[in-house]
C-alpha cells in the first residue's frame, strides 16, 4: 500500500524531468526559463546588491562619524549617497521581493510555472545587466550624483554636465523594465494560473498581495519612466521641459517622480506585509484573523497610496488647501497599516505563538516599524513637516519603515521557507545572535538621528561640523552602523551555510497549511506532478495526504503523454479549468534579448545613437523570433486533462494568456500616456512663461485624415477578425487597418512640422505626444504584418484565432492614443 | 539699544542655533508643541502595541470557533484596527490643519516683506521698501513683527529655512513662494539651505539679524545707496 505510490510517483518524476529540465552546465543558466532556478538566480543577485548598497551605507557612517572623519569631498560623497539610496531602492528592493514572489509563487497557487517563463527570463537578465552597468559607474567614478530623486535643474545639462546623470536615467528605466514584466507576470499568473477550485477567497494571502503590488507596480512605475525620458530629451536635445525660462517646470519632475515615488514605500511594503500575513498564523498555530479585512486593507492602502505624493512636497509652496487634501489622505493611509498590524496582533492572541527564528524576526519588525509608522505620521503633520522635510528626521523615518518594514520581514520570509529553497533544515545557530547584533545596530544607528534631524541636521551633508551638537549622536550612529553591518552579514552567513552544508530536512516543518508545502523539497523544475484540487484556503490542513496524490499524478495534468511543458489555466474568480497552456522550452532569445535590449538604452549615454536604432531593429527582430516560437500550425481540438475532463490548449481559446498580458501591459503604456498629457495640463495652467508665444494651427485635412484613419484601422481589424473566425479573407480587412494606421502616423507628423521642438516648454511636450502616437500605430502595424504572416504560415484559423485579437487590442489601443493626442495637440488651436 | 545682536544667540548656546526644539518666534513655538504632543502620544501608542504583544505570548490559546473570531475581528479590526487609529488621526490632522492655516502668511497692518534669492551658494536679500538695497548672506528683519519672504532661486532648487523661526519653503526657479517668519526678540538667528543642491550645499548657510524697532529704522536708513 505504501510503496505503491510511490513507484507511481516516480515514475510519473521520470516522465515529467526531461521535459521540464534545464539544459545542462552553464548553458542553462542563459537558456532557463524555470521559474525556481530563475528565482534562485534573482535571490542571490538582488543580495549582492544588498551588500553592494550595505557598503556605500559603511561609506557614509565613516563620513560622518566625527568632525575629523570625513576621508571624502563632496565629489565623490554625493555620488556615495545618491548610489545607497538608488541601489538599495531600485536594485534591492524591489528585485528581491520580485526575486522571492519568482520562485514562491507558482508553489503557493499549485501551478507548474509562472504564466510568461521568457518573460522572467528576460526580466532577470535585463536587472542583472542593468545593475552591473549601475555598479560599474560607481567603480569608474562617473556615478550619479544629484541625490537618488535626482531634481532638476541640478540634474540638467547646465549643473551637471558629465554622464553622471545619463547613467542613472537609462539605467534605471531599462531596470524598470524588469520590474514591468515581472508585474504583468504575476498579475496573469495570480488571476490564471491556480490550483483547480482555488477561488480568489481561496488565495493563498501573499498571491493576494502580490496581486495588488502588480496592479500598483503597473500604475506607478509608469510616471517615472516617462520623467525619465524627458529629462534624458531635456539634457540630449535641448528640449526645455523643466527650464522655467522657456515655459518649463522642475516642479513638474517632482510630481512625476513622487506619483512613483509614494506608491513606491508601498510597492516595498506590502510584499513584506504579504510575508508577515503567511509566517505569522503558522507561527502561532493558527489561521489568519480577518482575511478578508487584511485584502481589503492591502486593496485600500494601494488606492490610497496613489493619493499622497504631494506629502513629499510640502515645502513646495503648493496652496495650503491642497496640502490639506494631501495630508488628510497621508493620514488616512495609516488607517489600514493600522487594520493590518492588530489584524496580526490578533492573529497572535488567537493561536500559541511559539518563539522560532522566523517570528523573532517579526517581533523585530513589530518594534521597528510601528515606530517608523508613528513617524510617518508625524511628518504627513504640514507644519512639522516644514521644520522636519530635508533633515536627518526623515532620514531615520524613512530607514525604520524601510529596515524595520521590509528587510526584517523578508530575513523572516528567508528563514521560513529556507526548507523550500535549499531542502534543508536549519542547523547552524548564528541566526539568533545576528538578529541581536542588527537589532541593537539598528536602533542605535538610527533612533538618535531623529533627534540629530531636529537639531538642525540636513540629509545629505558632506560632513558633520565642529561644534554643531550633533557629533555624539553621529559617532554612536557610526558604531551602531557597524554592528549593524556585522549583524546582517552574519544572517547572510548563516543563511548561507545552512544552504549549503545543512541536513537534509523533511517536507513541511512548519505544518503549514498552504500549497508550496506539498512539493518535493527543493521543488523539482515542474513544481507539481499533478495540478492538485483543493478545497479550502489551507488545502494541506484538510488533507495531509495531499503531497502524495499530487505526486502520484491524481490531480489534473498528472499523465505527460503529449511530452511537452503543460499547465492549466482557470477560470478568474473560482478556479475551474478553462484551458491547457503549453509553456515555452528552454531558449535562449530572452537572454539575447536583454543585452540587446541593454545596449540600446546605453547608447544615447554615450551620443552614439546610430548604436541605438541598430540595437532597437536588434530588439524588433528578436521579439519578432519571440512571438513566433509560439503557437500551433494544426487544430488540436479539445485534449485529455486529467480526471475525465477535455480542455482545449492556449492557442484555441479567444483570449490566449499573451492577451492577458497586452491587456496590463497596456494598462501601464496608458498610466504612461496620461502622465504625459498630466504633463501637458501641469505645464499649462502652472509653469511660468506659458502661454507660448506661437500655438499650433491645424487644418481641416489633418484632423479629418486622423479621423478617418482611427475609423480604417478599427474597422479593418474587427473585419479581419471577424474573417479569421469564419474561415474567411482577412487580409482586405487588414490592409485597412494598414491604410488608417498610416495615416494616423501621418496626421501625428504634421504636427512636428507645425512647432520647433527646442523652442518652449509646449514644441517639447507636443513632439513627445506626436512621437508617442506614431510609435504606437508604427507598433500596431508592424504587428498586423506580423499577423499577415502568420495567416499565411498556417498558424491562424477560426479556432487559433488569439493572435488576431491581441493584434486587435494593440491597434485600438494606438487608435486611442492617437485620437487623444492628437486632440490634446490640436486644442489649443481651436480654441484661439 | 546697542545691546542687540548676539545676546539671545549666546544665551541659546552655539549647539541649539539650528535647533527646531528651540523656538525663538511664534511659529517656531507652534510646531515644537506640535512635536512634543505627537512625540508623547506617540510612546504612549509604541507602548500599548508592544504590551499587547508581551501579552500575546504570556496568554494561553484563545477559543476556537467561528462566533470566537467574529468577536475577535470586532474588538482587534473594527475597535482598534479602524475605531482607534481613525479617531487619533483625524483628531491629529485637523489640529495640525489648524496650525498650519495659522503659520500662512496672511495680509496683516504691520507685515514686513523682504525678497529673498537663493543661488550656488550664497543667498541675495532685498527690500522692496527700500529699492536698490541689497544684503548678500545677511536677511535684516524687525524683530516682534511678522515678515514675508519672497523666496525665489537663480538656478537650481533650493531651501529657505531659520530653524529657530520658522519651517522651510522652497526657493524653485520660476516660482516665488512666500513665508512668514518672525522673530519673538532682537538677535542673530543661523539659517541654511535645505534642499541638496550639489558640491557646496554644506556651507550654503545664511544669517537673520532680527532688529528692535530703532535700529531697523536705522538699518533701512544707514544701508540706502
Amino acid at each position: 500500500m505504501t510503496d505503491k505510490p510511490r513507484l507511481t510517483a516516480l515514475r510519473l518524476h521520470k516522465a515529467l524531468y526531461p521535459i521540464w529540465k534545464n539544459d545542462p552546465g552553464w548553458k542553462g543558466v542563459f537558456t532557463t526559463v524555470n521559474n525556481n532556478t530563475i528565482g534562485n538566480m534573482f535571490i542571490l543577485g538582488a543580495t549582492g546588491m544588498f551588500l553592494a548598497g550595505g557598503i556605500l551605507a559603511m561609506l557614509i557612517r565613516a563620513q560622518l562619524a566625527s568632525p575629523r572623519s570625513a576621508f571624502m569631498g563632496p565629489e565623490v560623497y554625493n555620488q556615495i549617497f545618491t548610489m545607497h539610496g538608488t541601489i538599495m531602492m531600485f536594485l534591492f528592493a524591489i528585485p528581491f521581493f520580485e526575486a522571492l514572489t519568482v520562485f514562491l509563487l507558482p508553489g503557493m497557487l499549485g501551478t507548474r510555472d509562472l504564466a510568461f517563463p521568457r518573460l522572467s527570463s528576460y526580466g532577470f537578465w535585463c536587472y542583472m545587466i542593468g545593475s552591473t552597468i549601475m555598479i560599474v559607474s560607481l567603480l569608474a567614478g562617473v556615478a550619479p550624483d544629484g541625490g537618488w530623486f535626482m531634481y532638476p535643474p541640478l540634474s540638467s545639462s547646465a549643473y551637471s554636465a558629465g554622464i553622471n546623470t545619463d547613467i542613472w536615467l537609462l539605467g534605471i528605466s531599462f531596470i524598470e523594465i524588469s520590474a514591468i514584466g515581472a508585474a504583468v507576470e504575476v498579475v496573469v499568473t495570480v488571476l490564471r494560473y491556480r490550483a483547480v477550485g482555488m477561488s480568489l477567497d481561496r488565495l493563498p494571502i501573499f498571491a493576494w498581495y502580490m496581486l495588488v503590488v502588480a496592479v500598483m507596480i503597473l500604475t506607478a512605475f509608469p510616471p517615472m519612466i516617462l520623467g525619465s525620458l524627458i529629462l534624458e530629451l531635456e539634457r540630449a536635445f535641448d528640449m526645455p521641459f523643466f527650464q522655467a525660462e522657456n515655459g518649463g517646470d522642475s516642479l513638474l519632475w517632482q510630481h512625476l517622480f513622487w506619483l512613483f515615488g509614494h506608491p513606491e514605500v508601498y510597492i516595498i511594503f506590502l510584499p513584506a506585509a504579504g510575508v508577515i500575513s503567511m509566517i505569522l498564523p503558522v507561527m502561532a498555530r493558527t489561521t489568519l484573523l480577518g482575511y478578508g479585512w487584511v485584502v481589503a486593507a492591502a486593496i485600500s492602502l494601494a488606492v490610497l497610496s496613489f493619493g499622497l505624493w504631494v506629502h513629499h512636497m510640502f515645502t513646495t509652496g503648493i496652496p495650503h488647501m491642497g496640502l490639506a487634501f494631501f495630508s488628510a489622505v497621508s493620514t488616512l493611509v495609516a488607517v489600514p497599516t493600522g487594520v493590518q498590524i492588530f489584524a496580526w496582533i490578533g492573529t497572535l492572541w488567537k493561536g500559541r505563538p511559539e518563539l522560532h527564528l522566523p517570528m523573532l524576526w517579526i517581533l523585530g519588525f513589530f518594534v521597528t516599524f510601528v515606530m517608523g509608522g508613528l513617524t510617518g505620521v508625524m511628518v504627513a503633520m504640514v507644519p512639522f513637516d516644514w521644520q522636519a522635510h530635508d533633515t536627518y528626521f526623515v532620514v531615520a523615518h524613512l530607514h525604520y519603515v524601510l529596515i524595520g518594514g521590509y528587510v526584517f520581514p523578508m530575513i523572516a520570509g528567508i528563514y521560513y521557507w529556507l526548507p523550500v529553497l535549499t531542502g534543508r533544515k536549519r542547523f547552524f545557530r548564528m541566526g539568533e545572535t545576528a538578529f541581536w547584533l542588527v537589532m541593537v545596530g539598528f536602533h542605535g544607528t538610527f533612533l538618535l538621528l531623529h533627534w540629530a534631524g531636529l537639531l538642525g541636521m540636513r540629509r545629505r551633508i558632506d560632513a558633520v561640523e565642529e561644534g554643531s551638537g550633533w557629533e555624539f549622536i553621529n559617532l554612536l550612529a557610526s558604531i551602531s552602523g557597524f554592528v549593524l553591518a556585522i549583524g546582517f552579514g552574519l544572517v547572510i552567513l548563516d543563511v548561507a551555510v545552512n544552504a549549503f552544508v545543512a541536513v537534509r530536512g523533511r517536507r513541511n516543518p512548519w505544518n503549514a497549511g498552504t500549497l508550496e508545502w506539498a512539493t518535493p523539497i527543493p521543488g523539482p523544475a515542474y513544481n507539481f506532478a499533478s495540478i492538485p484540487v483543493v478545497t479550502s484556503r489551507y488545502p494541506l490542513q484538510d488533507n495531509p495526504d495531499l503531497p502524495v496524490q499530487i505526486a502520484r499524478g491524481d490531480g489534473f495534468l498528472g499523465e505527460p503523454f503529449r511530452k511537452r511543458r503543460e499547465t492549466l489555466a482557470v477560470s478568474v474568480s473560482h478556479g475551474e479549468p478553462e484551458f491547457i497552456t503549453v509553456m515555452p522550452r528552454n531558449t535562449v532569445v530572452p537572454f539575447a534579448m536583454a543585452v540587446v535590449t541593454s545596449i540600446m538604452f546605453m547608447a544615447p549615454v554615450f551620443k552614439w545613437y546610430w548604436l541605438m536604432f541598430v540595437s532597437a531593429l536588434g530588439v524588433t527582430a528578436l521579439a519578432l523570433l519571440w512571438a513566433w516560437s509560439g503557437g500551433s500550425r494544426r487544430d488540436e481540438g479539445l485534449l485529455d486533462a486529467g480526471r475525465g475532463v477535455s480542455l482545449p490548449t492556449h492557442a484555441e481559446v479567444s483570449c490566449p494568456p499573451g492577451w492577458w498580458g497586452s491587456l496590463f501591459l497596456l494598462l501601464a503604456n496608458s498610466v504612461l500616456f496620461g502622465s504625459l498629457l498630466f504633463g501637458y495640463a501641469f505645464l499649462w495652467t502652472v509653469a511660468p512663461n506659458w502661454p507660448p508665444l506661437r500655438i499650433l494651427q491645424a487644418d481641416i485635412l489633418e484632423p479629418v485624415a486622423a479621423a478617418s484613419g482611427a475609423v480604417l484601422a478599427s474597422a479593418g481589424i474587427r473585419l479581419a477578425d471577424h474573417a479569421i473566425r469564419r474561415e474567411g479573407t482577412s487580409w482586405v480587412g487588414l490592409l485597412v487597418s494598414l491604410t488608417g494606421l498610416a495615416m494616423l502616423g501621418a496626421a501625428s507628423i504634421t504636427v512636428f512640422g507645425g512647432t520647433t521642438y527646442n523652442a518652449h516648454a509646449y514644441d517639447a511636450t507636443l513632439w513627445v505626444i506626436a512621437g508617442y502616437v506614431i510609435f504606437h500605430a508604427a507598433l500596431a502595424g508592424l504587428m498586423t504584418l506580423f499577423l499577415l504572416f502568420r495567416i499565411r504560415a498556417g498558424y491562424v484559423s477560426a479556432r487559433r484565432c488569439g493572435d488576431a485579437r491581441v493584434v486587435r487590442l494593440w491597434t485600438d489601443y494606438a487608435t486611442l492614443a492617437a485620437l487623444l493626442g492628437l486632440g490634446a495637440a490640436w486644442l489649443p488651436g481651436w480654441l484661439s | 539699544m546697542v545691546v542687540g545682536g548676539s545676546t539671545p544667540l549666546a544665551l541659546a548656546g552655539c549647539e541649539e542655533r539650528l535647533s527646531v526644539v528651540h523656538p525663538a518666534g511664534p511659529a517656531a513655538d507652534i510646531i515644537a508643541t506640535l512635536w512634543w504632543v505627537m512625540l508623547t502620544g506617540a510612546a504612549a501608542i509604541l507602548l500599548l502595541v508592544l504590551v499587547l504583544l508581551v501579552l500575546a505570548f504570556r496568554r494561553g490559546e484563545g477559543p476556537a470557533g467561528e462566533a470566537a473570531d467574529s468577536r475577535r475581528e470586532t474588538v482587534w479590526i473594527k475597535g482598534l484596527g479602524l475605531g482607534f487609529t481613525m479617531a487619533v488621526l483625524a483628531a491629529l490632522t485637523v489640529w495640525g490643519l489648524w496650525i498650519g492655516e495659522r503659520l500662512l502668511p496672511h495680509p496683516g497692518p504691520d507685515v514686513v516683506a523682504v525678497e529673498a534669492e537663493g543661488r550656488q551658494w550664497t543667498w541675495r536679500f532685498s527690500y522692496p521698501n527700500v529699492p536698490g538695497l541689497v544684503t548678500e548672506g545677511e536677511l535684516h528683519i524687525p524683530a516682534r513683527r511678522p515678515v514675508d519672504v519672497r523666496i525665489t532661486s537663480a538656478d537650481v532648487i533650493h531651501s529657505f529655512w531659520v530653524p529657530r523661526l520658522a519651517g522651510k519653503l522652497d526657493a524653485i526657479p520660476g516660482h516665488v513662494n512666500v513665508l512668514r517668519i518672525e522673530a519673538s526678540e532682537p538677535g542673530e538667528y543661523a539659517g541654511l539651505s535645505a534642499e541638496f543642491s550639489g558640491a557646496g550645499y554644506r556651507r550654503h548657510h545664511f544669517t537673520v539679524v532680527a532688529h528692535d524697532a530703532a535700529a531697523w529704522d536705522a538699518f533701512l536708513a544707514r544701508e540706502t545707496p
